[in-house]
């Protein structure tokens, strides 16, 4: 059985001898062309002139353009349409693409580029989410609100209030390669593709809108991404395009890579925001009644704000029942970069608000935080089987066509109509989704067992007790991560597989290889099908053209849409193999065996290639296309209520860490880490995942600052700025388990998915910062970090301490 | 002569007709189509584009982004496509990194490989600083640190040790040879003598500031001489308990001589960028730039240090700070070049601090250094320097004047550190905000005095 091994990432041996081949890398014919933007310089302007006469004369520049040469300008938006390719009359933003070049190298295109004369009339630019609501500058109409019960009434009655704002900061991706696309012009102006993006279909079908081709006509090709981590769900499109243009403007084969300082100038981040709470709780510390506020700043175009911000939403509870909340979230528009897609989505800014909550809460009742966060837990799991609520379900069929981005997670969605399940046993998320698989009270449990938790938060008191200058200190956080793209029609995936008259086997499916080792676990699926060891299966290339209308690899959907549409198509072709051959035996088909590498049937037992070959010659179809389509969810955005996930995935994490209350220096000491992958498909690539996503959580929430100046320009673009976590940030000892039992609801394997929750084990550093603060203080101030909590940060909060 | 020759994994090639600052990555990604060396940055600081470079020196990592062809003159490249065997067999490391699963999307890790190799060839065990310079998104490390620890007491394959066994006269000769438009000075005679007659020129010893104004401000460096062939500008020599280093000596190198005589010193130069740029750089490059961040000079100055400058057959010497006029302007003139720093050879008194939001591999928002002398418990000297709080690498003249004729005492350093107000107005800026910069300048007054006192300051020493 080749599922739930723990096989080595497919491309690891490509990896390691620098084979493995990213876009950057493939070769191109000798007269490719290769582009660069000319960039906005001001925030907010209307562009008064454009002289690009030194960039046409600079050195091997074939051809410019800006928006007076593209009449039809193409659009690159996920959503909107409001992000033209090149600046229409007014820029909205530093860094935003003014002009393009298309020269014969990448130096020529880069050192062109910086000749161009734009000249700018400026206008008063909204940079922070204080100006962006003051001038009513908003994505939607008003802000959003979700609500369930009365929030008001229930923080008026309570015994304690606790009320308090933060920030919390955006992201960069840094991804380790760049943006980068190439289009090479074919016969009849059709164009292939090769993209560094998530979201194939997405680049088809911004190329197709582009160059006014059917989608038919534009193939796209992702063989992998040097990572992506959202970052390459939209933002690869303006990309794709230019080079697409340039192609079909010089018939040339055509590549354009961002430069990192650009790549970081242009592309959007996760979004910040500034999260206010007022929660009225016991004396116990239960939040009765609760009130957030979101203030989201989404940057100057709408991508995939909308979205995000609603996930940030439905993560506020995390995995704390909440009877009474109110939600209101601002999606703010600015002049800065378009923040966009990371992991998470949105998720964990609204998980950081309820965790921030929670620690508040425990300093003003006085009580050890993790005993504040068990009495706010959701009920514990009700037996597999048991229904929770009665939800309805009645699909309406989505209704755009033509330009619409119908596979973007920024489409508009469709109202689902369903009957609100009221608390009751299962107890119900702040959107009224029955929580019917909580296993956060045993998986903490456990985790404060392994951990030694206990033992050592006394440990740490009495340390701090002797250190006057370092303090340490200790958090626990839960994770509750719901599994599902919210715009419910995204959860449907295609596959493709071969099988060839040798028995080997092609694979193809519409998820896309950042590096977390999809490839290998839908292959090890598709093999596990068959009874062969995985390595018959040949990974290849997501192609538009073998799978369509692919949704973009993201929301921590890949192997749960793409393993189980692969499993589709083999047990198709199996389910033909096997009706083949038992009819040679006389027997029924579903008496025939699959098992390591044979085919066994009435006590014979044939080799799998061997039966292949009788197939094949026997004229027996050995190629299959699968599909899949997430059951049970139904979700109405603007109501805020539905099933919008189809299950949870669970996890905890204890960091301690230690602060110097002189410099604010603080560091990771040790993470323990209890994940819940379900019945994982692929054990070493799940804890890949989970350490990866730790740190990841742990630098958004520590040393990954960005700084805008107040003209509005990005002053961290680079590694030289922009610190994501080096090999010494690390836990020094960091253990990390898997919870490994197995789904309850019917996903591929009874796995989960994996890619996003663990990210949030991130806050428990957060979480742990704030108790070491604390411990430097005689307890009557509460910390307030805002994240991300850099040394400075830490060293205002102990300063904010009474000694 | 205007050719460029070196050893490519293994093999001779000889390049001409390149423009002398042509990066090393782009021309192995663009001319030679080996793709195996990633571009993650293009300014030193993620490490996918290292490479092995080799000379009768030995072996070091280095960043192949801002490493000009031309400084790769009768050396040695190895690149990964050329750290497995010429059979194909994986290297320990690489047969690790599978077996660990150290690799994830795969960008950064050819970049990793090669650190790991040269660590590994050097029977490194210290693999976090090894790894300092490469940045990996998607494992949080912990698996290449395992699979760098599995590796680690694997035999050092033989292919390893081709480059230093072949003769580099083969592909050296004598003469010199070199990019086109560019100098390569053999000894300081010859660098003084060409520079007095082109003063405008850019000189290039590590390039790793120099690189950056190719790879990001795209200027076009002419004249230009490359000072890596400067042998006798590369030593570091003792006498009379005074150290004097050769302005072309690394920091790599500094750090090996200085990280047990003076080891708060070498624990910064430890967090000086990464192995990779502290293989390239050099102490007399990181004075001349005059940045006012650079971590040399903060503590070289409170050390006490005299720095060396030559002009033609002319030398001169002064206190390094005087160096240091303003932003960006040295006393030095046209034509004139570091030669060498000397500074004592003990400091039992010496802290340097360094606060930056990384750890590794990071700039200083501020770096401070302590140099104070007590007496009989009386503050005899004191020379305290701090890079990141002035335009320049500055001492506190008035946090010294405050401390000197004083009893040492928490009192004293209290004291001082407000009057250290009086010293500094730091700006604001990505890295740290001027009041974050002037109250960590004052309180690591206060770290001093604990840290003298035995009382444990570092959490990078708090173990878990």
């Amino acid at each position: 059985m080749s599922m739930g091994k723990p096989l080595p990432h497919d491309a690891a041996p490509l990896h390691v001898t620098g084979q493995a081949r990213y876009v950057d890398d493939i070769p191109l014919p000798g007269n490719a062309l290769h582009l660069a933007f000319g960039l906005s310089t001001v925030a907010h302007g209307e562009i008064t002139g454009i002289d690009l006469s030194a960039v046409r004369s600079a050195p091997g520049v074939v051809a410019v353009l800006s928006a007076d040469d593209l009449p039809d300008m193409p659009d690159c938006s996920p959503s909107a349409h409001d992000e033209p390719l090149l600046a229409v009359k007014t820029v909205h933003y530093v860094g935003q693409p003014v002009f393009l070049v298309i020269a014969g190298s990448h130096l020529a295109a880069r050192k062109a580029a910086r000749l161009g004369k734009v000249t700018y009339r400026e206008l008063p630019a909204l940079l922070t989410v204080d100006e962006a609501l003051a001038a009513g500058s908003r994505f939607e109409q008003g802000p959003v609100v979700w609500a369930k019960g009365d929030a008001g009434r229930a923080i008026a009655g309570a015994a304690h209030v606790v009320e308090g704002s933060f920030e919390v900061g955006g992201q960069e991706h840094f991804y380790l390669e760049g943006q980068v696309a190439a289009a090479l012009p074919q016969e009849g102006g059709d164009m292939i593709v090769h993209s560094s993006t998530q979201h194939p279909t997405e680049v088809q079908h911004k190329v197709a809108h582009a160059l006014h081709l059917p989608m038919s006509a534009v193939r796209v090709e992702v063989r992998r991404m040097g990572g992506g981590f959202g970052g390459k769900e939209s933002q690869g499109n303006a990309l794709a395009i230019a080079c697409a243009l340039a192609a079909r403007l010089t018939g040339r084969p055509a590549r354009m890579r961002y430069d990192r300082d650009d790549d970081m100038m242009i592309t959007g981040k996760r979004h910040d925001l500034r999260i206010t709470y007022r929660a009225g709780v016991d004396a116990e510390g239960r939040v009765l009644g609760l009130e957030f506020q979101h203030l989201v700043r989404c940057g100057w175009s709408q991508d995939l704000s909308l979205p995000v911000a609603d996930r940030a939403m439905l993560h506020a509870d995390n995995c704390y029942h909440l009877p009474h909340i109110r939600i209101e979230s601002h999606r703010l528009k600015t002049n800065t970069q378009s923040a966009t897609a990371f992991r998470g989505f949105g998720g964990p800014q609204g998980m950081v608000g309820i965790e921030r909550v929670m620690d508040h809460v425990a300093h003003v009742v006085g009580r050890d935080a993790l005993a504040v966060r068990k009495a706010n837990f959701y009920r514990a799991a009700a037996p597999a089987g048991a229904s929770g609520g009665d939800i309805s379900e009645q699909k309406k069929l989505a209704g755009g066509v033509g330009e619409a981005d119908l596979t973007s997670r920024g489409a508009a969605g469709q109202a689902g109509s369903h009957v609100l399940p009221p608390d009751g046993p299962v107890q119900t998320t702040p959107y009224h989704m029955p929580v019917e698989d909580f296993i956060g009270h045993e998986l903490v449990a456990e985790l404060e067992r392994t951990s030694d938790y206990a033992a050592r938060k006394a440990a740490i008191a009495a340390w701090n007790e002797g250190s006057p200058i370092l303090k340490r200190g200790i958090a626990l956080t839960p994770v509750k991560f719901g599994i599902s793209f919210t715009l419910t029609w995204l959860n449907q995936a295609g596959a493709l597989v071969h099988v060839y008259q040798d028995g080997s086997i092609h694979l193809n499916h519409g998820g896309t290889e950042m590096g977390q080792g999809l490839f290998q676990k839908v292959a090890q699926v598709t093999a596990a099908v068959f009874g062969v060891d995985a390595s018959l299966v040949k990974i290849t290339a997501t192609d538009t053209a073998k799978v369509p209308n692919t949704s973009a690899t993201a929301a921590s959907s890949g192997a749960d849409l793409n393993g189980m549409a692969a499993k589709a198509a083999a047990e198709t072709i199996r389910g033909r193999l096997a009706e083949f051959i038992a009819e040679k035996h006389q027997v029924k088909p579903a008496s025939v065996r699959f098992v390591d590498g044979q085919v066994r049937v009435a006590g014979e037992v044939y080799g799998w290639a061997q039966v292949v070959a009788w197939a094949y010659q026997a004229r027996v179809s050995l190629s299959s296309t699968g599909f899949y389509a997430t059951p049970k969810i139904v979700w109405d955005r603007v109501r805020g209520t539905g099933r919008p996930f189809f299950y949870f995935a669970y996890g905890a994490a204890v960091t301690e860490v230690v602060i110097d209350r002189l410099t604010g220096e603080n560091r990771i000491l040790r993470a323990d880490v209890l994940h819940d992958t379900g019945t994982s498909l692929n054990p070493a690539l799940d804890i890949g995942q989970v350490e990866g996503a730790y740190m990841q959580g742990a630098g958004w929430l520590t040393t990954e600052e960005l700084v805008w100046d107040g003209k509005g320009r990005l002053a961290t673009h680079a590694p030289s700025t922009y610190k994501i976590p080096a090999c010494s940030d690390r836990p020094r000892v960091f253990n990390v388990a898997l919870w490994g039992r197995p789904n309850r609801e019917d996903a591929v394997g009874k796995s989960k998915a994996v890619g996003e929750p663990p990210f949030m084990l991130g806050i428990s550093v957060l979480m742990a910062l704030s108790d070491a603060v604390a411990a430097c203080g005689d307890g009557s101030v509460y910390p307030g970090l805002d994240a991300p909590a850099t040394a400075e940060r830490v060293l205002a909060a102990v300063r904010r301490q009474h000694v | 002569m205007t050719e460029i020759s070196f050893l490519l994994n293994g093999a001779p090639v000889t390049v001409a007709d390149q423009p002398p600052t042509r990066t090393l990555l782009d021309w192995l990604r663009e001319v030679r189509g080996l793709t195996g060396t990633k571009e993650g940055c293009n300014e030193g600081d993620c490490g996918a584009c290292t490479v092995m470079v080799t000379d009768a020196e030995g072996s070091r990592a280095l960043n192949a982004c801002i490493l000009f062809l031309a400084q790769l003159h009768g050396r040695a490249v190895r690149t990964v496509e050329g750290i497995a065997g010429p059979d194909g067999s994986l290297h320990p490391v690489q047969q690790a990194m599978i077996t660990h699963h150290g690799s994830q999307c795969g960008f950064c890790t050819p970049g990793f490989i090669v650190s790991m190799a040269v660590g590994h060839a050097q029977g490194r065990r210290d693999h976090d600083d090894v790894l300092a310079g490469n940045l990996c998104r998607c494992t949080g490390y912990a698996p290449i640190i395992r699979a760098a620890e599995a590796a680690q007491a694997a035999p050092v394959p033989a292919w390893m040790h081709a480059d230093t066994s072949f003769l580099f006269a083969e592909i050296s000769p004598g003469s010199g040879g070199g990019a086109p438009g560019a100098f390569h000075p053999r000894d300081s005679d010859a660098l003084a003598e060409w520079y007095l007659a082109n003063p405008e020129a850019v000189l290039i010893a590590g390039a790793t500031d120099v690189g950056l104004w190719v790879t990001k401000q795209l200027r076009d460096l002419t004249p230009v001489a490359f000072l890596n062939g400067v042998r006798d500008l590369q030593a570091i020599e003792e006498q009379g308990g005074q150290l004097h280093i050769g302005a072309g000596v690394t920091i790599s190198a500094l750090l090996d001589a200085v990280k047990d005589r003076l080891p708060s010193l070498g624990e910064l130069l430890r967090r000086y960028a990464s192995v990779q740029v502290r293989n390239a750089a050099t102490i007399g490059g990181n004075i001349a730039n005059g940045s006012p961040i650079g971590d040399g000079p903060p503590a070289l100055i409170a050390l006490g240090a005299t720095l060396h400058l030559r002009r033609g057959d002319a030398m001169r010497a002064m206190a390094l700070e005087d160096f240091f006029l303003e932003y960006r302007k040295q006393d030095r003139l046209p034509g004139e070049f570091v030669a060498g720093v000397s500074v004592p050879g003990s400091a039992p008194a010496l802290r340097c601090y360094k606060l930056s939001k990384r750890f590794d591999q990071d700039i200083s928002a501020v770096c401070g250094c302590f140099n104070v002398t007590v007496e009989a418990g009386v503050i005899t000297r004191a020379r305290i320097a701090f890079g990141g709080m002035a335009g320049v690498p500055k001492r506190a003249a008035a946090a010294e004047a405050a401390l000197v004729g004083k009893g040492w005492s928490l009192a004293t350093l209290e004291a001082a550190a407000a009057a250290m107000a009086g010293d500094f107005t730091p700006l604001s800026d990505m890295r740290a905000s001027a009041g974050y910069r002037m109250q960590t300048a004052q309180t690591m007054m206060i770290r001093y005095f604990h840290d003298l006192s035995g009382v444990p300051v570092s959490v990078l020493e708090v173990t878990p």
